[in-house]
């Protein structure tokens, strides 16, 4: 369905240099089938798709498919170790602050994450930037350095963990307040279930009741919030990736919108929603692991 | 703080921002596109009370800025004469501004820069104020668009139901399944690359808004079902009450409230949207200040480490989003959840 709909009319233009002179731009236009009409440049483009192409970049003359994929591998890399940092520290943070006694943790917290929430993603991205050129503890920008092909396999490694962390830590600090504010509300609504009180009750150590009795109940909605954090790393993948210039989907397609490459932006934007559904097919496996009253639906 | 207190102040806070774009013309000392050539990336002019005798004047002087011989792009302050500030001055028309009072300026050659001068040596507070008329009504007027498109989709799916509710909201999963800045980018690159500003302005008010109907729709087809199924409802239908009397006096009152919640959690995203438009080149271009392209600014190394000024329009994106968040939760408390 979202195959189809995609393409739609985005071929309208392909604005060339006025050097070139109207018969080279005719033969061209010729040669890649844009004279032809609508419906017959989309069954192109879906046969090329089938093909596994993905369609044909006009400013760097090849196939869409070999330019998207190592960008798709590097933007999957930056938003799964995003993605597994933030959870890994709103986890913690989320029940800290729904099981914490002292008020003073509590509003400290809160406060920390609203100014969290209200500094925009792109001015996040600039100040770690900032610290990266003023510090010099990391590289800033790219994804790996000069010579990273001479390295040893390990010195590689090293090499691409010491530019993921800039690019990553940005996109954790955008996506941490919200986390940690539904991990909290969720768990501190099931604080007060009376199966939780009971299990007090029974005299079983609170780090207990709340890790293995009411942290298992509150999962429900936070596994939902999973496939939505996804999503919304990544829209925001996007802008810290060009910010950065980590070689994902989002530079190659500023690039494309800017030389007006249609197929290319197509794929990418093709490509982008692919990442973002299985984010929301594998929140839909994980709750059906977590939540036994559904798999108890499903049987 | 009180809910009721909450909601008055958060409100005053963006009322008083908005109000303030709106008076750039006359709170602008200088044209949003006005040069001072031989004054690039200067820092932000001093205002003195107290001159090198150790007199007080009450009222502020700066000092004209000559380049310091001593070291390349720093500039020095000529302490030799003084310039007081005038208030309420009659100023002539110039680039990007018409004729007209302006709030304060003072007397060539010293000149105000109450924060500096970016790379074409113009006033960053100047465009500051100028660049958030177009900042901070793109993201207002969208979400109006947003709002109102989404509104009526949504309504009419949830009044009607069957084939128009599938049909309604079959299109939106498909805007909900790309990933929205994606989305947003996929619509750009469809249209002209270089418009002029106003037009750019239209165009990005649009697409942000249009390409983001989807999640009010959903929200408002949720109460709109729930609604329809009113015993009140279903007595006025049975009266006889038309589908356009139905839907403006029992059903749309309803989902006022979300309409609210949901204005004030979006508006933000959409500022930001405009924002990373024209940071990346892709919003309002050039000599149309507008806070995402003053940002572009910092795309280059040595503006982003050494001139601390050119950050103040994502700074005061701060303050903005912070009245906002308050604004929702205080809407929220007051008329319920955003969601449903």
């Amino acid at each position: 369905m979202l195959v189809e709909l995609a393409p739609g009319d985005f071929f309208a233009e392909m604005r060339l240099d006025p050097r070139i002179s109207e018969a080279t731009l005719q033969a061209l236009r010729a040669r890649h089938g844009l004279d032809r009409p609508l419906p017959e440049r989309y069954v192109r483009w879906v046969a090329s798709l089938a093909r596994g192409e993905l369609g044909y970049s006009f400013a760097y003359g090849t196939p869409v498919a070999p330019l998207l994929w190592p960008r798709l591998r590097n933007t999957l890399l930056l938003t799964g170790t995003a993605t597994a940092m933030a959870w890994a520290l709103a986890l913690p943070i989320g029940v800290w602050w729904a099981t914490a006694r002292g008020a003073t943790v509590r509003r400290s917290l809160a406060v920390l994450m609203a100014t969290l929430l209200a500094i925009p993603d792109i001015l996040l991205a600039l100040v770690l930037l900032l610290l990266a050129v003023r510090t010099g503890w990391f590289p800033a920008g790219g994804m790996t350095s000069v010579g990273h092909e001479q390295m040893s396999r390990a010195a590689r490694f090293r090499d691409v963990v010491a530019h993921l962390a800039l690019p990553a830590f940005a996109l954790v600090l955008c996506i941490l307040p919200s986390l940690t504010r539904h991990v909290r509300a969720s768990l501190a609504a099931t604080l007060d279930a009376p199966f939780v009180q009971a299990a007090r009750g029974h005299g079983i150590p609170e780090w207990r009741v709340v890790l293995r009795h009411a942290l298992p109940a509150a999962a429900n909605p936070l596994v939902s919030l999973f496939g939505l954090s996804v999503a919304t790393l990544t829209s925001m993948s996007l802008l810290v990736e060009i910010v950065m210039s980590w070689p994902g989907l989002g530079p190659l397609l500023l690039e494309a919108i800017l030389a007006r490459d249609f197929h290319l932006v197509l794929a990418l934007v093709l490509a982008s929603t692919v990442l973002l559904l299985a984010g929301n097919i594998l929140a839909d496996v994980l709750l059906l692991a977590a939540d036994p009253r559904i798999r108890a639906e499903e049987t | 703080m009180r809910a009721p207190g909450k909601l008055a102040l958060a409100a005053s806070v963006l009322a008083s921002v908005h109000a303030v774009a709106l008076g750039a013309a006359f709170l602008a000392p200088y044209g949003p596109a006005e040069q001072a050539r031989a004054l690039p990336y200067a820092p932000p002019t001093r205002v003195h009370f107290v001159d090198d005798a150790g007199r007080l004047h009450l009222r502020p002087f700066v000092h004209a800025l000559v380049d310091d011989e001593s070291a390349a792009g720093r500039y020095r302050e000529d302490r030799s004469q003084a310039f007081p500030i005038h208030f309420f001055v009659r100023s002539p028309a110039v680039l990007g501004a018409g004729e007209g009072w302006r709030l304060f300026g003072v007397d060539e050659p010293a000149r105000v820069f109450l924060l500096g001068t970016d790379g074409f040596g113009r006033d960053q507070l100047s465009r500051l104020l100028h660049g958030a008329r177009i900042s901070l009504f793109a993201g207002l007027l969208a979400t109006v668009i947003s709002l109102g498109l989404g509104w009526v989709l949504g309504t009419v799916a949830g009044f009607y139901g069957r084939g128009t509710d599938t049909v309604v909201m079959r299109a939106a999963d498909v805007f909900l399944a790309l990933p929205w800045l994606y989305l947003l980018f996929a619509v750009r690159a469809a249209l002209p690359l270089h418009l002029p500003a106003n037009q750019a302005f239209l165009m990005l008010v649009l697409v942000i808004g249009l390409v983001d109907w989807a999640r009010p729709a959903r929200l408002v087809r949720g109460l709109v079902l729930s609604a329809r199924e009113r015993n009140y409802v279903r007595a006025a239908r049975g009266f006889g009450a038309g589908d356009l009397y139905l839907v403006r006096r029992h059903i749309a009152p309803q989902t006022f409230g979300l309409l609210l919640t949901q204005g004030a959690l979006l508006v933000p995203q959409y500022i930001l949207a405009e924002v990373t438009l024209s940071f990346l080149g892709l919003g309002v271009g050039e000599p149309v200040p507008s806070w995402g392209n003053m940002l572009a600014a910092l795309q280059r190394y040595h503006v982003l480490s050494s001139y601390w000024w050119m950050w103040a329009p994502g700074l005061a994106l701060i303050p903005v989003f912070l009245a906002y968040s308050a604004l929702s939760e205080a809407l929220q408390s007051r008329v319920g959840p955003a969601s449903p």
